[in-house]
């Protein structure tokens, strides 16, 4: 999920506009000096700090943590992470078998204290523990797809913006025929066909977040493509892989990250939404959204800590990556840079 | 028009034969198939062989893609026998419905977000302004299982003001008679429109107040209200068209969600269904028909986005 503004933006953002344009950070400066300065005023200037932007990467950086957001988001992810992956370290429970907390006797549907913080589920899983150990796919899942599908999509899409024409015309087409699936609908199929597995889970879901990346990046190689630095590749021999490797996907690796980051976040949220209709990791696994989808069945008895709790992680998590994203955009930014 | 009509229209027909094409494929990837499906776990491979042989599926799949086609050419989407229904008969129960929940929802989305953006406009930059857009990034950020669930929880178990279940009728007047039912499923689908609706509808509106001819407006002595709702209103209303256009697929996605959560019978439910029960037919069927729907929506954004603007004409090229 993505915020509002992009929704339009993303979609609509098929000639892509956002690239870094790497200035040398001290251009133009002597072009301004008066005449009557000497080389030695240059070199000891006096008035005022002399600013310095530093290089490209530090420039990014401090734009991204002037955004508050940006750096709370970081912080909500970090502490998700700590809390899924070491956080069964510190706190053990029984996350797999059912029976075994049947024969000791835990309590079913248990309300949050007597031992169990947050509560027991319906199949007596202490639900603290259970976050964690649903949000280790939950957050593997997301981070895995997101991977693979921006990795697909910006090479597919370099690929048909660099090739141009027939091939171009052919490869877009695809894309075009998998994006007027629903994206829910091409999911739902996909899973039903694969029966996915933890590891098959993302591949699935990579399988309906590339379309979008692989637009993206198409829109910047056409663009791209006919700049001189790449003509000049070209005419010294430069091979097709070259241009495509090193010379289009780094220029749009703005574009890249921002994207990744979003499919992140709706990468999550698609596993989530499949756990919720019943058809995400195979039991005894479980993700934020199965456990939701456990939830939904008793809601009616008020039983509101298997509720609550997995519907906070997935809105947290799914904010957090989005203000990230948003943040990361405004700092690639071109006009920004400037400052 | 005419030329980017037809353009257009072929188009269309050529995605959908792609898409149908491509699900087509991915259906009949399922292990064990339909057979394994209808007869269980442990049916005999004779048992498997012969509903094959009977039902077209041992023939080469390009060939049962053509019979496929020449049926739907006569509407027809073959026979589940998981709901022992023809596929065209269990989805003109459920599409219906699915429409009055997605038509509900959009127009309440539309009239709960335009006004808003609006008003944003109008109180910009002032505290209302400001939690009005946290309100939106609220409704953004809760997905729709969540958001239903948390209605549920909130307004049919603590309140007891709304039931918690949709209305089952079967008929499309039986789901409209009885209101209060719908009123959770409607929020529940609307809220990721409200939010994106409105957010555009802020910077569009926004965008539109800087042009000239509301200048010229607001030179000619227009009241305030004029130059918003007459002058400015009818430009910065003409975008939503194609945003309406581009987030149909978004909305049907969100109408099987809220579908499952309030155990709505549409098409959502029928897809979920199916997929549960590996009821091949159906899920082809009802996911093709879905897909059909969504591309002509998106032509149909696009053709009216056409004749409300008389300044765009599609040109040739």
């Amino acid at each position: 999920m993505q915020n509002p503004d992009d929704l339009v933006r993303r979609a609509t953002q098929g000639e892509g506009t956002e690239q870094i344009v790497v200035e040398p950070s001290s251009a133009n400066d002597t072009a301004a000096l008066p005449e009557d300065l000497t080389d030695d005023a240059i070199a000891s200037p006096s008035g005022g700090d002399v600013i310095s932007h530093g290089g490209l990467a530090r420039r990014i950086f401090s734009v991204f943590v002037e955004n508050k957001l940006a750096v709370a988001g970081v912080v909500v992810i970090v502490f998700f992470v700590l809390f899924c992956y070491v956080g069964p370290l510190l706190y053990h429970t029984n996350q797999t078998n059912a029976s075994a907390a049947l024969v000791s006797n835990v309590p079913f549907n248990a309300s949050p204290g007597q031992g169990h913080p947050l509560g027991t589920d319906g199949s007596g899983f202490d639900i603290l523990g259970r976050l964690m150990y649903g949000g280790q796919v939950s957050l593997l899942v997301g981070f895995a797809a997101a991977a693979v599908a921006t990795t697909f999509g910006a090479l597919y899409g370099a690929i048909s913006g660099f090739f141009g024409t027939w091939i171009d015309a052919i490869m877009m087409r695809i894309v075009d025929a998998f994006l007027a699936i629903p994206v829910l609908f091409l999911a739902i199929v996909l899973a039903v066909v694969f029966r996915p597995s933890l590891v098959v889970f993302i591949f699935v879901i990579a399988f309906v977040s590339w379309l979008i990346p692989a637009r993206l990046i198409r829109g910047q190689a056409l663009s791209l493509r006919i700049r001189e630095y790449v003509q000049a590749v070209k005419v010294m021999g430069g091979s097709r892989t070259r241009v495509i490797l090193r010379h289009i996907i780094p220029n749009s690796i703005g574009t890249i990250i921002v994207n990744a980051t979003f499919n992140v976040a709706d990468a999550i949220l698609l596993l989530a939404a499949l756990g919720f209709i019943g058809l995400g990791v195979p039991a005894p696994q479980t993700d934020w959204g199965s456990m939701l989808s456990d939830g939904v069945q008793t809601a009616t008895q008020g039983y509101w800590w298997e509720i609550y709790p997995a519907g906070l992680c997935i809105v947290l998590v799914v904010v957090a990556f989005n203000f990230i994203g948003d943040a990361l955009r405004d700092a690639l930014e071109v006009r920004l840079q400037q400052r | 028009m005419t030329g980017f009509l037809i353009r257009r229209l072929l188009q269309a027909l050529i995605v959908i034969v792609a898409v149908m094409a491509v699900m087509f494929t991915l259906t009949h990837l399922i292990p064990g198939g339909e057979a394994r499906a209808v007869l269980g776990p442990k049916a005999q491979p004779v048992a498997i062989a012969a509903f094959n042989r009977e039902n077209g599926l041992n023939l080469p799949l390009w060939e049962q893609f053509f019979r496929y086609l020449w049926n739907l050419a006569h509407f027809n989407l073959g026979f589940s026998h998981v709901l022992n229904q023809n596929v065209t008969s269990a989805i003109g129960t459920a599409l219906p419905k699915t429409l009055v929940l997605v038509g509900l929802g959009t127009v309440f989305a539309l009239v709960v977000a335009i006004p808003m953006g609006i008003y944003q406009v109008v109180r910009r930059n002032k505290p209302d302004d400001y939690v009005l857009t946290g309100f939106a990034f609220l409704l953004y950020a809760m997905p729709a299982f969540l958001l239903g669930t948390l209605l549920i929880l909130w307004f049919a178990v603590y309140l007891q003001v709304f039931p918690s279940e949709a209305p089952q009728s079967q008929s499309v007047g039986g789901i409209i008679s009885d209101p209060r039912a719908m009123v959770l499923p409607v929020l529940t689908l609307s809220a990721i429109s409200i939010a994106s609706f409105s957010r555009y509808m802020r910077s569009s509106m926004m965008e539109t107040m800087t042009e000239d001819f509301v200048r010229t407006a607001r030179a000619k002595g227009a009241a305030p209200r004029r130059v918003l709702y007459v002058h400015a209103l009818r430009n910065a209303i003409i975008p939503i068209i194609t945003l309406l256009g581009l987030s149909i697929g978004t909305i049907v996605s969100g109408a099987v969600i809220t579908e499952t959560v309030f155990n709505y019978p549409g098409m959502g439910l029928l897809v979920v269904n199916s997929a549960l029960r590996d009821d091949i037919p159906t899920l082809l069927g009802a996911t093709f028909v879905v897909t059909v729907a969504t591309i002509v929506g998106n032509l149909l954004a696009d053709i009216l986005y056409a004749v409300v603007d008389p300044r765009i004409r599609y040109a040739k090229s």
